[in-house]
């Protein structure tokens, strides 16, 4: 009996996922720029989304995709091509997609502070909020980059999402966004 | 020949070919300048600068602009797939937008050279190396530390997906090696720089470099791109992997302690330094 009521919750648990699992998509970019653009976009929007790793089958190189409820496709696409954002596929979700890094790892060096996250480090000048570094990386934006905000304040730097365009600038963009919440009250 | 293949980051920039030479903190090649602030054009500004020492042939570069959208590296690849050098004998990839098709391409245009290329892989072009699962074709990569747990992470095809339990710290560089050799993610050697640089092969650790020490070149952009240049420099001048990838990172890490940097210095700072320390460590 209590074996039975165990399956019970364990179906009555795992359901609601599984049903969840099974109504997902994934959107697939040219660039991950693309991918940047329309996560902003339908975060805006209020979408429930999540930038995540394509399954093997589709991936090429440096890749974002937008995991969404398929429900919504319709009204997705509708919004994305609104503003000139186009998908180059919609895809059911039937493989476990990667997850991004969500680990941060801090170094004080005193007058300044380093943030890394995945492959990334940004370091500030904690009296002025200077950018002074970024290092790390390994895509062909990360030199450039860092020329737009090295020497730059915290606060008026442009985000790496905003002008970058790969997994490397997505990494700079979750280091930067520690640094904001660390460093701007 | 040695080849160094790379990107800078202007969009402009048109595919240039040809010998490589600074001009003080400018990189020149077939009458173009770049500024040497990290990136491709470090690599090979510290590459040139152990060339000269050892008085040998500057670095012949394959150089394009690319912010990332990779226009240019695939315009690179192209280009490199049709004029691969017969007399290739060593060739350093770099900063190239990750893309495991030409990637493959390459690979295979490398093998109509007159013998078999010293392979040297850094940044875009190793994550490529170890997403097409061809890691070990090659003969070095130099990773740092969050590098290496990706090549550590048989799944992850980017170190944007390493796995939380692969933890990228100092400590864990032994057990990240390991398993980067058990799942035939590292090549011949592994050069992983970092608050100890160390160097492997598939035996094992062979060596590790501790000295001096100086923290704040973690923070500064370029520091393993000189280390990358310093290394495959050492190679195209005859020192055998092994003996100019130690040199190299004592080299390295001796440049940046005479520069007496902060966190906040640039990379030309140091490579200013490389003439003293390799002088001193050779």
């Amino acid at each position: 009996m209590r074996l039975l009521q165990a399956l019970k919750r364990k179906i009555f648990k795992s359901s609601p996922k599984l049903e969840q699992k099974s109504g997902r998509g994934f959107l697939l970019f040219e660039h991950t720029s693309d991918v940047i653009r329309a996560e902003t976009l339908l975060k805006e929007h209020g979408w429930q989304i999540r930038v995540m790793g394509p399954p093997p089958e589709v991936r090429t190189g440096c890749d974002l995709v937008i995991e969404f409820p398929l429900i919504e496709e319709l009204n997705i696409l509708r919004t994305l091509r609104q503003k000139g954002v186009h998908p180059l596929q919609v895809v059911p979700v039937n493989s476990p997609l990667l997850t991004p890094v969500d680990l941060f790892f801090k170094k004080d060096f005193g007058d300044y502070l380093m943030v890394r996250a995945a492959n990334m480090k940004l370091t500030v000048h904690k009296l002025t909020l200077t950018i002074v570094n970024v290092s790390g990386g390994g895509c062909p934006d990360v030199p450039y980059l860092a020329k737009e905000m090295v020497g730059k304040h915290l606060s008026k730097s442009p985000a790496p999402r905003d002008i970058g365009h790969t997994l490397c600038a997505y990494a700079l963009q979750l280091a930067y966004e520690e640094m904001k919440k660390q460093c701007l009250p | 020949m040695f080849a160094i293949v790379g990107t800078v980051p202007e969009e402009s920039f048109p595919l240039s070919t040809g010998e490589v030479s600074l001009d003080k903190d400018k990189l020149c090649i077939q009458g173009r300048s770049v500024p040497v602030n990290r990136g491709t054009p470090a690599l090979m500004a510290a590459a040139i600068k152990v060339c000269q020492i050892f008085n040998t042939e500057p670095p012949f570069g394959y150089l394009i602009g690319d912010i990332g959208l990779g226009f240019g590296s695939k315009k690179l690849y192209e280009y490199l797939i049709q004029n691969i050098p017969s007399q290739l004998k060593i060739i350093t990839f770099h900063y190239l937008q990750p893309d495991v098709d030409w990637h493959n391409r390459i690979l295979f245009a490398l093998e109509e050279c007159a013998s078999r290329p010293i392979l040297i892989a850094d940044a875009g072009f190793m994550y490529m190396a170890k997403m097409s699962g061809e890691a070990n074709a090659y003969d070095l990569f130099t990773p740092d530390v969050g590098e290496l747990a990706f090549l550590a992470d048989e799944k992850a095809p980017h170190p944007f997906y390493t796995r939380g339990f692969i933890l990228q710290e100092e400590n864990k560089v032994p057990d990240l090696i390991t398993r980067a050799y058990f799942h035939q993610n590292a090549p011949r050697y592994l050069l992983v720089k970092g608050k100890t640089d160390y160097l492997a092969s598939e035996s094992g650790i062979i060596e590790t470099v501790t000295k001096p020490a100086t923290p704040a070149l973690e923070a500064i952009g370029g520091t393993g791109d000189t280390l990358t240049g310093i290394a495959s420099g050492l190679i195209a001048s005859g020192l055998d992997i092994e003996k100019a990838c130690i040199a190299a990172a004592k080299v390295n890490r001796l440049a940046g302690y005479y520069a007496n940097p902060t966190p906040a210095s640039q990379i030309i700072e140091i490579i200013q330094y490389i003439d003293k320390a390799l002088k001193q460590v050779l």
